[in-house]
């Protein structure tokens, strides 16, 4: 039962990401439909297009981005404030989950403060950021990291208590010291952890970017849908959407790819292995 | 028999306490007054009834837990923290998933800074020597239970620990890879007779390869009732020694003396859930 459901799905593989082009296909046709008068009346056209701009128009300014080169700046501003945001709060996450974890004390005193910290709407303090670190890519990564770091923590955190004791038995008795426990046993351990929170991590590095330039700045992409917003050109908003999803999607891809280079040692569902 | 030129192991009168976190009694005595001699290469099996207590004896052993009265020796000297001279091995899977086997048998090696080179090649050899060459590179899930013991075991004594402290490594695998892997353990064990305590609820497993078994009584508080000389020749197949005369002997013995503690064992653990259910009830 189980092997031929997975043949199936082995099968069908091509055929799922024909299906996928499909729906998004369907989704475009009728955005299309909907916003030209065609089927439509020539007012209800006119109105939605007003509210959800025009699916040609949108890939056609995209395309204008790239191709005049206008994105670029833009584009890489928001870019290296999300790699920024997203690696270092990445390795704080990391590095404060594993202390808080394997320190007792430290962990019970941090409790009510981290708890505080992570119920607090954070994006809230991103003018205050813009007052410390000033208009610059700065202010943005800071609220970036702000987003990205208790997601990452929470996840090593459950990770290294979720360490087996006879795993971490086992190492001690072969002769582990501390650091070597720290390298052999919760590392690994909480990796898994770890990458499960990067997904979720990446997408709220864009946020803090994104959020940051809509509040205040003179480049990114975050600026770039703030300015057509003023303008009521909401196809450029839709743009910039597009862009940013596109972008968000490949970083979330590879680390994906990162996730299953690192952690083959995790048993997949009903592996079986072939001859 | 072929004991014993000195004591390898000695726990003397230990007495373990655990405070209990639920309601009713605070404390709750797991091991009481427990005196254990293991002699230089002697293999010495303890049987108990479920839940008497084994492991916590065997952790106390391995210096995992400290005991609430009473002494560890180790060769002779007092035990402070872990258990250096010991190795073991653990009855559910306590290889790191996260390393290839041969990473596995490695480990140990590695913490004792050993060189990379010479560590792969004794690994290898460990893999050769439980039946195991050429699956070195594959991940623990994508070995069967009875290669993961293999593993374990090539991983315990590729530290050539002097004493071998075991509790139940075989239990979850099926009765043929069991008598396979306890063969395969003797073998292992007579090329240089280390001292082993080996855990078990068999008795049966218990007198195949032992030289003396320790009966242990039924929880709380337990303590030794009894042991047993197991004076059978040597090597053994414990397929075949199964069906002698004297093993049958030796067997009814054991089980005589382990009857009644089995069977209060049982009642207290039945017991132990009609209060738990009453307490859930309340």
């Amino acid at each position: 039962m189980a092997a031929k459901r997975k043949r199936e799905t082995r099968l069908t593989r091509g055929r799922l990401a024909l299906y996928h082009a499909l729906l998004l296909g369907a989704v475009f046709i009728g955005w299309h439909l909907m916003t030209n008068p065609l089927l439509v009346s020539e007012e209800f056209a006119r109105n939605s297009a007003f509210f959800f701009g025009k699916p040609l128009v949108v890939l056609e300014k995209t395309w204008d981005w790239f191709a005049s080169g206008k994105i670029y700046e833009h584009l890489l501003v928001t870019l290296i404030e999300t790699l920024l945001a997203f690696g270092i709060g990445t390795a704080a996450g990391l590095g404060v989950g594993l202390w808080l974890a394997l320190s007792p004390l430290a962990s019970a005193l941090a409790d009510p403060y981290i708890k505080a910290m992570n119920a607090m709407p954070r994006v809230i303090l991103a003018p205050i950021f813009a007052v410390w670190f000033g208009l610059g890519i700065l202010s943005k990564v800071a609220l970036g990291i702000t987003l990205v770091f208790f997601i990452v923590f929470f996840n090593v955190y459950q990770g290294v208590r979720e360490v087996s004791p006879v795993v971490l038995n086992n190492a001690r008795m072969l002769g582990a010291g501390p650091g070597q426990l720290l390298r052999t046993v919760y590392v690994p351990s909480a990796m898994s952890w770890v990458f499960s929170s990067l997904h979720t991590a990446v997408g709220m590095a864009f946020v803090g970017a994104v959020v940051g330039e809509y509040l205040g700045s003179s480049r990114g992409v975050g600026y770039l849908i703030l300015q057509a917003e003023g303008a009521f050109d909401i196809n450029s908003v839709f743009a910039g959407i597009l862009v940013l999803t596109a972008f968000a999607l490949a970083l979330d891809m590879l680390v994906s790819a990162i996730e299953k280079r690192l952690l083959v040692w995790r048993p997949a569902q009903g592996e079986t292995e072939l001859l | 028999m072929q004991v014993s030129n000195g004591t390898a192991l000695a726990l003397d009168n230990i007495t373990v306490t655990f405070s209990a976190r639920g309601a009713g009694t605070t404390t709750y005595t797991a091991v009481g007054s427990t005196t254990l001699k293991i002699g230089a290469g002697e293999f010495v099996s303890v049987v108990g009834p479920t839940g008497c207590g084994k492991s916590t004896l065997l952790n106390i052993a391995a210096g995992l837990l400290e005991p609430s009265a009473g002494q560890v020796n180790v060769l002779g000297v007092p035990l402070a923290g872990l258990n250096r001279d010991a190795g073991y091995m653990f009855q559910a899977d306590a290889l790191l998933p996260w390393l290839s086997a041969q990473d596995n048998v490695e480990l140990g090696l590695k913490y004792r800074g050993v060189a990379a080179e010479e560590r792969r090649q004794r690994a290898e050899q460990w893999l050769l020597r439980v039946g195991l060459a050429g699956h070195g590179d594959r991940y623990p899930h994508q070995l069967s239970g009875g290669m993961k013991k293999r593993v374990a075991l090539a991983q315990m004594l590729i530290l050539d620990p002097k004493i071998l402290l075991m509790d139940e490594p075989f239990s979850a695998l099926d009765i043929q890879t069991r008598q396979l892997m306890e063969n395969e353990l003797l073998d292992l064990w007579s090329a240089d007779r280390k001292s082993v305590v080996f855990i078990t609820h068999d008795i049966e497993e218990a007198i195949a390869l032992s030289d003396r078994v320790v009966v242990l009584s039924a929880g709380p508080a337990t303590h030794p009732i009894g042991e047993f000389v197991i004076d059978l020749p040597r090597p053994r197949d414990v397929n075949e020694i199964r069906l002698t005369p004297h093993f049958v002997e030796l067997h009814t013995q054991i089980w005589h003396a382990m009857k009644d503690e089995v069977l209060k064992g049982y009642a207290q653990s039945q017991r132990g859930e009609a209060d738990s259910a009453q307490s859930q009830r309340a």
